[in-house]
C-alpha cells in the first residue's frame, strides 16, 4: 500500500505539471485581459518566491516532504494554504460517499432480495427495467433532471449541502438537519448506478444459491422458507457486497465529483474542477491525490472485511 | 440443449444441425433468443446510420445560427392544418414576444403561418462522408424555421447538432475500445502466456491504474490538454485519455483465460506437432475466447460514451466547434437555463438510449458467447 501511495504521488504530480505553463502564466493573461499590465520584474519575484522556475523533481520533494509535515503547498488563487481549504471539503466528501454507500447497500439488498425470491414477476422487470435505466443515465444528467423537476414542481432549487443561513454557521443540530434535508439528493444521485449494478449481482448469485440442491434438501424436510433464505443463500450471496466495496466506493468517490459540481457541493468536486481550470496546481493535486488515497484505504478495507466474513479466504 | 428428436428418413433434424453447426453459428442462434438483444442492434443501426450521414439527415449546418430563434421551442411536424389534412407534412411558424421587464423572448406557435417541408431540399452545404460536397438534406423547409428539437441559446437547430454530436459520441467509443481491446490483448496475453516477474510487472500495473479514481484523472488529465490544439488531436486525446483506463479489465479476463487454457489438452498437442508459440495463440487460444471479448468490448463501449459525455460536459473534453452530446449539454448547466427550455437536456436522452443499446447488447453477446454450456 505505502509504494502505491508513493507512485501515486508521483503521477498525481506528474499530471498536474503536464499543462504548457503554470498558474503564473495564467494570472498574466487574466491580468493582461483586465488591462492591468504586470511588469517583469514582478513576474520573476512572484516566480523565484512560490518556486516556479525550479526543476521539477525538486518542486516534487519539496511538495512530498511538505504532505508528511502536514504542509500540502500553497493554493494561488484563494491565497490560503491548501491544507486549509482542503479539509472541510475532504470530510464533507467523505460523509456523501460513505452515506451513499449504506444507501447503496440497503436499497440494492433489498431490491435484490425481492428481485430474486420473485423471478419474473412485475416488481422484479421493474427492478431491472429501473436498473438498467440507473446503469445508463450519466450522474450529471439525473442531477440536472432532478433538479429541473424540483425547481418546476415545487419551486425551489435543490442545490448545495446547506441553506444559506447555515452555510457558514458553526455545527450544531439545526445545521445538521439542514445538512441530512439536503443530503438526499446527492446520495440518490451518485448511487443510483452503483445501486443498479449490485442489485443484478445479488439477484443472480441468489438465484444460482436458490437452485442448489442443499436448499432443495432443507425444504423437503420443512424448514421454513424465510430461514432457508436467511440461513445459507442471502449470506452466500452477501459476499460481492463486500468483495465490491473496494470498487463500488472508488466509482461513488470518482462519481461525486461530478454530481457535486452539477449540485454544486461544498465537496471536492467543484474546487478541483476550478483549481485544474486555474492551474492551481497543488490545491488540484492534493484533492487529486487525496481522493485517491481514499480509493486505494477502501480497497484495503473490503480486503480485510473479506477476510472476516468469508472463510475460505481467511483459511488459504 | 434442446430437447433430442428422433431421425426421420435421413433428414437433418434440429438436433444434428447443432451438432454441425459452426461455434458462430451456435453463437448467433442463442443470440437471436434475447430479444431485447436484437432490438438493440436496431436501435444502435438507426443512431449509427444517422451519425454517419448527419449532414444528410439535418436540416441546418450545426453551426448556422439565427440570434432570432434563441431557445426557440421544438417544432411538431404536422399532416392536418386546423383539422384539414395536407398530403405534404408542415410546420406552424413561431411568434415571438419579449417580456417588458426580464427581455426574455419567448415564442408561441403562430398558425397563421405555415411552412410546408420539403423532402430532398438543397440547404447548406456539406462534405458527404467527409468526401464530397453536396447541399441535399432530407428534409427542409424554405421560408422560415425548422427545428424538430428545438433551438438552443444561440438559435442554432438542436436537432442537427445533436446528429453532428453523435458523430463524435459515438465514434469515440469505438476508436477508444480499439485502443483498450490491443493494449488489454497483448498485455494480458503476454501475462498469462508467460507469468513470472512479466506478470507481475504488468499485474501490479493494473492494481495501480485501478486505484486511481475515473472522473478526477480523466479531469486531470483533461485539464493538461493544451488549449491551442486542434479538433483531431483534443479526440485522439481524449480517446487515449479514456482508454488509459479501460485496457485493464480487457487484459485481466485475456489473462485469466489465457491462464485456464494453457494446460488444456488441444493446446498441448499443437505444442507437440511443434506449433510455434504465435500460431497456438493466434489460431488455438485465441478463437475459443474471442466471443468473450467481443462481449467484454460491447460492454466497454457505453463506459467510453459515458466517460467522454462527462468530460466534455465539464468543459475538460472535446471543445467547440467540435460537436459532441457532452459539450452539447453543457448549455444546459444552470436550473434556470433548463426550465426555460428543458430541451437542451435532449442530447442526454440520446446518450441514455444509446448506452442501454450498449449494455443490452453486450448482455445479449454474453450469454450467447459460450454456446457449448
Amino acid at each position: 500500500m505505502v509504494p502505491t501511495i508513493l507512485v501515486l504521488s508521483i503521477v498525481v504530480f506528474v499530471i498536474i505539471q503536464l499543462p504548457p505553463g503554470d498558474w503564473l502564466t495564467s494570472y498574466v493573461a487574466g491580468m493582461r485581459a483586465a488591462g492591468d499590465e504586470v511588469s517583469p520584474e514582478r513576474i520573476d519575484i512572484l516566480r523565484e518566491r512560490y518556486g516556479f522556475d525550479q526543476p521539477m523533481h525538486v518542486k516534487y520533494f519539496k511538495w512530498i516532504t511538505g504532505i508528511f509535515r502536514g504542509d500540502f503547498g500553497f493554493s494561488f488563487s484563494w491565497n490560503k494554504p491548501v491544507g486549509e481549504l482542503i479539509w472541510s471539503r475532504m470530510g464533507l466528501t467523505l460523509l456523501v460517499s460513505i452515506s451513499t454507500l449504506i444507501f447503496t447497500w440497503i436499497v440494492s439488498f433489498a431490491i435484490g432480495l425481492y428481485s430474486a425470491t420473485h423471478q419474473y414477476s412485475i416488481g422484479d422487470y421493474l427492478a431491472t427495467f429501473i436498473g438498467f435505466i440507473g446503469l445508463a443515465t450519466p450522474n450529471f444528467m439525473l442531477a440536472l433532471i432532478l433538479m429541473y423537476l424540483s425547481f418546476e414542481f415545487f419551486g425551489y432549487s435543490i442545490s448545495g449541502l446547506f441553506s444559506y443561513e447555515y452555510a457558514n454557521a458553526p455545527w450544531s443540530i439545526a445545521k445538521l438537519i439542514d445538512l441530512l434535508k439536503h443530503l438526499w439528493i446527492p446520495i440518490i444521485v451518485s448511487g443510483t448506478a452503483g445501486t443498479a449494478g449490485l442489485i443484478r449481482i445479488l439477484r443472480a448469485n441468489l438465484l444460482d444459491e436458490l437452485g442448489k440442491p442443499y436448499v432443495v434438501t432443507a425444504k423437503t424436510k420443512g424448514v421454513s422458507n424465510l430461514k432457508i433464505l436467511f440461513k445459507y443463500p442471502v449470506r452466500i450471496a452477501l459476499i460481492p457486497f463486500i468483495s465490491t466495496v473496494g470498487w463500488t466506493f472508488a466509482s461513488l468517490i470518482s462519481g461525486s465529483v461530478i454530481t457535486a459540481i452539477v449540485l454544486n457541493l461544498p465537496t471536492a468536486g467543484p474546487m478541483l474542477l476550478q483549481a485544474l481550470k486555474t492551474q492551481d496546481m497543488y490545491l488540484a493535486g492534493s484533492f487529486i491525490f487525496f481522493l485517491s488515497i481514499l480509493t486505494v484505504i477502501g480497497t484495503l478495507v473490503s480486503d480485510i472485511l473479506l477476510a472476516i466474513v468469508d472463510p475460505r479466504i481467511r483459511y488459504k | 440443449m434442446e430437447e433430442k428428436k428422433a431421425v426421420v428418413n435421413g433428414e437433418l433434424l434440429e438436433d444434428e444441425e447443432i451438432y454441425m453447426s459452426s461455434q458462430w453459428e451456435l453463437v448467433w442462434k442463442r443470440f437471436k433468443k434475447h430479444r431485447l438483444a436484437m432490438i438493440a442492434v436496431g436501435v444502435l443501426a438507426v443512431i449509427y446510420i444517422l451519425s454517419i450521414f448527419c449532414g444528410f439527415f439535418s436540416p441546418y449546418d450545426p453551426h448556422n445560427y439565427d440570434k432570432g430563434y434563441m431557445n426557440a421551442p421544438p417544432q411538431r411536424a404536422r399532416f392536418f392544418d386546423e383539422g384539414e389534412f395536407n398530403l405534404r407534412p408542415f410546420v406552424y411558424g413561431y411568434q415571438s414576444t419579449r417580456d417588458p421587464e426580464t427581455f426574455r423572448e419567448t415564442f408561441t406557435i403562430d398558425k397563421s403561418k405555415k411552412y410546408p417541408i420539403y423532402f430532398f431540399y438543397r440547404g447548406d452545404t456539406y462534405k458527404f462522408l467527409g468526401f464530397f460536397e453536396t447541399d441535399i438534406h432530407l428534409f427542409g423547409v424554405k421560408e422560415g424555421k425548422i427545428f424538430l428539437m428545438g433551438a438552443d441559446p444561440m438559435g442554432r437547430d438542436l436537432f442537427s447538432r445533436i446528429l453532428y454530436g453523435a458523430r463524435i459520441s459515438t465514434s469515440i467509443g469505438f476508436v477508444g475500445v480499439f485502443l483498450s481491446f490491443t493494449l488489454g490483448i497483448t498485455l494480458g496475453g503476454i501475462s498469462g502466456y508467460y507469468g513470472g516477474w512479466i506478470d507481475m510487472l504488468i499485474q501490479r500495473t493494473i492494481e495501480f491504474l485501478k486505484s486511481i479514481p475515473d472522473i478526477p484523472l480523466w479531469m486531470g488529465l483533461g485539464a493538461a490538454l493544451p488549449s491551442d490544439w486542434g479538433v483531431i488531436q483534443v479526440y485522439f486525446a481524449i480517446t487515449l485519455i479514456l482508454s488509459l483506463k479501460g485496457w485493464t479489465g480487457m487484459a485481466r479476463e485475456v489473462r485469466s483465460k489465457f491462464m485456464s487454457l494453457k494446460e488444456e489438452d488441444f493446446v498441448m498437442s499443437a505444442e507437440l506437432i511443434g506449433a510455434s508459440k504465435f500460431r497456438i495463440i493466434l489460431h488455438h487460444m485465441l478463437p475459443s475466447f474471442l466471443s468473450h471479448i467481443i462481449a467484454s468490448l460491447s460492454l466497454a463501449i457505453p463506459r467510453m460514451i459515458l466517460g467522454e459525455t462527462s468530460l466534455s460536459f465539464l468543459g475538460l473534453g472535446i471543445r467547440p466547434p467540435a460537436i459532441s452530446w457532452g459539450s452539447l449539454l453543457q448549455s444546459a448547466q444552470k436550473v434556470r437555463v433548463i426550465s426555460m427550455a428543458p430541451w437542451l437536456l435532449l442530447p442526454g436522452i440520446f446518450v441514455i438510449i444509446t448506452v442501454l443499446a450498449f449494455n443490452f447488447l453486450g448482455d445479449g453477446l454474453r450469454d450467447a458467447a459460450d454456446p457449448y454450456s
